[in-house]
């Protein structure tokens, strides 16, 4: 079943808590994940391949470099798994 | 009409002995973190490297290849015209040919051993393995010395982010030789060419001959897409080494994989579920990452850390441009 928009910010959080520590209410839409969060390219991929599996979804190479904030990363995960 | 011969040979084989040589030289973090505007923190958080070993100018990858060899075959107990092969994976050879290993082979006095080169990267002394043990099994040789060798120094780009910095020199070898029972499983490799551009050479050696401003061909890497591939592809290929040895992963001794990043090392072992008995081989916090060096110097530093480790089962996979990867369980000398 697809998952809101909400719901996938607040699992996307928790993977972002999980790999890296910082506190999930800090992990908002217009963050970005190296610049604000300072998010190393490692722990991106981290999270990139556990929000895969979290909703199911394909994020390919080229596309995690486009996805520089949380609230891209949140629409796209959105759209992908419609 | 004389019926024509096909070679037969033993039955099983298994690495008898390893060598190690590293390079003469300590270079720290402070030492690389300049031209790359970074800081010994950003390196060791990154990559869990603490420093990496290099040559000088005078010490190449046939004098590591040398010293590593030298050390195996004496471990080994063999005569060095005993071995029937030689092999060297390497992507350091300063020339397109001859091969590296057939300099190392006349040094060594296994002339005239059959001798070779493979060019599988980080993956190669995997391969080695696997054709050391082919290679005995089939009669085509009953001794032979697999090499990984690498001074990658001299095509690491100091101001390059992307790999220059985790690179270290070194060679770790094997003798390789027949065995009373199964000293290395079956091996799981392969290649996948689609990401041929993910990690290598930044230009082709032509090019740089003709437009020599351009600079020599140094090594780069798209850290991120290699490390996705390096950790949840190379799980599933690890796994597979393990299944088709019949081996459970509470009965290994040790995981030696190639040592290219210790952030991939632990998410690896993450991902394997490895028991907490498995000794995980560490050694590029001090040795950096040395291509197809990286896993008998590793298993080397393991078996000096560990002797009591020797005889038990060892799972090793390398894996690396191409992309190619190799993995096998072996039994530690």
């Amino acid at each position: 079943m697809a998952h809101t928009t909400e719901e996938v910010l607040a699992g996307l959080a928790e993977l972002v808590t999980d790999e890296t520590g910082i506190a999930a209410d800090q992990v908002t839409v217009e963050k970005s994940f190296t610049e604000d969060l300072d998010i190393d390219s490692i722990s991106m991929m981290t999270i990139v391949v556990n929000a895969e599996e979290k909703f199911d979804v394909k994020i390919p190479d080229d596309e995690v470099k486009n996805l520089t904030t949380v609230g891209e990363a949140v629409a796209f995960i959105t759209k992908a798994q419609a | 009409m004389s019926p024509l011969r096909q070679s037969q040979g033993a039955a099983f084989t298994r690495i008898l002995s390893l060598g190690a040589a590293r390079g003469d030289t300590v270079v720290t973090n402070d030492d690389v973190a300049g031209p790359i505007d970074s800081s010994d923190e950003w390196i060791r958080q990154r990559t869990g490297i603490i420093e990496r070993r290099r040559s000088s100018a005078t010490e190449h990858a046939i004098d590591l290849a040398h010293t590593a060899a030298n050390e195996a075959i004496q471990a080994a107990g063999i005569d060095p015209g005993a071995i029937d092969a030689v092999i060297v994976a390497t992507i350091s050879n300063t020339v397109q040919t001859p091969s590296l290993a057939a300099l190392l082979a006349d040094r060594l006095g296994t002339t005239p051993a059959a001798a070779y080169d493979i060019s599988a990267a980080c993956a190669g002394y995997t391969y080695g393995i696997a054709q050391a043990d082919a290679l005995i099994r089939s009669g085509a040789a009953t001794y032979v010395v697999v090499v990984g060798a690498e001074k990658l120094s001299d095509i690491a780009e100091p101001t390059d982010r992307s790999i220059s910095f985790l690179l270290g020199d070194g060679a770790g070898a094997a003798v390789v030789g027949p065995s009373d029972d199964v000293g290395i499983g079956p091996t799981v490799w392969g290649s996948d060419g689609s990401k041929w551009d993910a990690v290598g050479m930044n230009r082709p050696l032509r090019e740089a001959f003709d437009d020599p401003q351009g600079g020599f061909p140094t090594l780069r890497q798209d850290g991120q897409a290699v490390f996705r591939w390096a950790v949840w592809e190379m799980a599933k290929v690890a796994k597979r080494a393990l299944e088709v040895a019949g081996v459970l992963p509470s009965e290994l001794t040790a995981f030696v994989p190639h040592q290219a990043n210790m952030r991939i090392i632990d998410e690896f072992a993450k991902q394997l579920a490895l028991p907490e008995s498995v000794l995980i081989a560490r050694d590029i916090a001090t040795t950096g990452n040395t291509s197809a060096a990286s896993i008998p110097l590793a298993m080397h530093r393991l078996l000096q850390e560990h002797p009591e480790a020797s005889g038990g089962l060892a799972l090793q996979i390398g894996f690396g441009a191409g992309l190619v990867f190799g993995a096998q369980v072996v039994r530690l000398p």
